[in-house]
């Protein structure tokens, strides 16, 4: 007897091994197309990988959280990499200290901006209230996103989709963007990046330069705990 | 290799206790990255640290993956709005990297240290 085919495919989307490696597949062709195009910002290979797979997993008709159960092998590991955003950090430790208050100032005015920017453009374009709520966080890194949309009224789930959105955003312009201003000072470039568009921005950094990355690891960070203080404020503030 | 990645995880393992215990506004990895600043500033950094570090860090984009799918659960929820957000979303974008970076460069100015931009950091 031969084995049928939907046997062999009931078997596989049970085990950790099948989406686990379509998810490593996948993004390595789109890295792969991404090099071949000469790294165009709308190649940008997470907004590939996450396309294929979304689609893939609906065609199969496979639930989220199956998907997950294999891929979380491959989540587990922005932990520790998070962690290791203190070696370019450190790295480059001489020049964060000559520009302390610089940088601080930075921050505090760029994370401002991110909440204040998109509340009023979102209500100027007919956003409803309960979206803008879960909107306002969306330029920090996704657990402290949803808390912060949590406290503030909104749904911590669209919070979640919203943060990955303007990340895939953020690292898809971010070259564009700084080549077109004639913005080279990797700090600053870095340190907006982080701002403006958390870890997946950071990743992109990375790639772009090491120093931009280290800059933008160290706003991703601040900026989070920025914004845990401020947002709460600043949505009373636009009457949220 | 597995020097390094243990480092990288006691570190975070203490930014999750530490953030749960004190309730702080920032998640655990963050703190964890912190706290291996401390340690680096400290001690410097080690190959076996550095090698385990870069290796992961060339991949970070890929570790994204999975939490973005997530988007699938929420293609509904995203129907009615999705212009209007995508949009804002956007501009947002945009207005605060401008804005970061050129609150950067100002007070960079301000502050007289304009003139190290674009020098390269030197490592100690």
């Amino acid at each position: 007897m031969q084995p049928n085919v939907t046997d062999i495919w009931v078997y596989l989307a049970q085990t950790p091994l099948l989406w686990l490696t379509a998810t490593l597949l996948v993004y390595y062709l789109a890295d792969g197309a991404y090099r071949r195009v000469g790294q165009r910002p709308l190649a940008n290979p997470v907004l590939i990988a996450v396309v294929v797979l979304v689609a893939f997993l609906t065609m199969t008709g496979t639930p989220y959280q199956q998907y997950f159960d294999g891929a979380q092998f491959v989540h587990f590991l922005l932990g520790p990499t998070t962690v290791a955003l203190a070696l370019p950090l450190w790295r480059y430790a001489g020049r964060l200290r000559r520009m302390l208050l610089p940088l601080s100032g930075a921050l505090l005015i760029g994370s401002l901006t991110s909440v204040l920017s998109v509340v009023v453009i979102g209500r100027l374009m007919g956003v409803s209230d309960a979206a803008l709520r879960s909107l306002a966080p969306k330029s920090v890194t996704t657990p402290i996103a949803m808390g912060i949309s949590e406290q503030i009224g909104g749904l911590p789930s669209l919070t979640a989709v919203l943060v990955i959105v303007t990340g895939i955003i953020g690292a898809t312009i971010a070259q564009d963007l700084f080549d077109r201003l004639r913005l080279n000072d990797q700090a600053a470039r870095g340190l907006a990046i982080g701002v403006a568009s958390h870890g997946i921005g950071t990743a992109r950094a990375l790639q772009m330069n090491a120093e931009a990355g280290a800059f933008a690891g160290l706003a991703m960070g601040l900026n989070g705990a920025l914004t845990a203080l401020l947002a709460p404020i600043l949505a009373q503030l636009l009457g949220l | 290799m597995l020097r390094g990645m243990t480092v990288l995880l006691v570190c975070q393992l203490i930014g999750e206790v530490t953030v749960r215990t004190l309730r702080l506004p920032a998640p655990g990895p963050v703190l964890g990255m912190a706290l291996l600043f401390g340690i680096l500033l400290w001690r410097g950094a080690p190959d076996w640290l550095d090698q385990v570090g870069q290796g992961l860090l060339r991949f970070l984009p890929l570790f994204f993956v999975p939490a973005g799918v997530g988007v699938m659960n929420h293609i509904q929820l995203m129907r009615t709005e999705w212009l209007a957000i995508t949009v804002a979303l956007l501009a947002s974008t945009i207005i605060t990297m401008i804005a970061t970076a050129g609150a950067l460069l100002l007070f960079l100015r301000l502050t007289g240290r304009g003139k190290e931009s674009g020098y390269a950091a030197e490592r100690d």
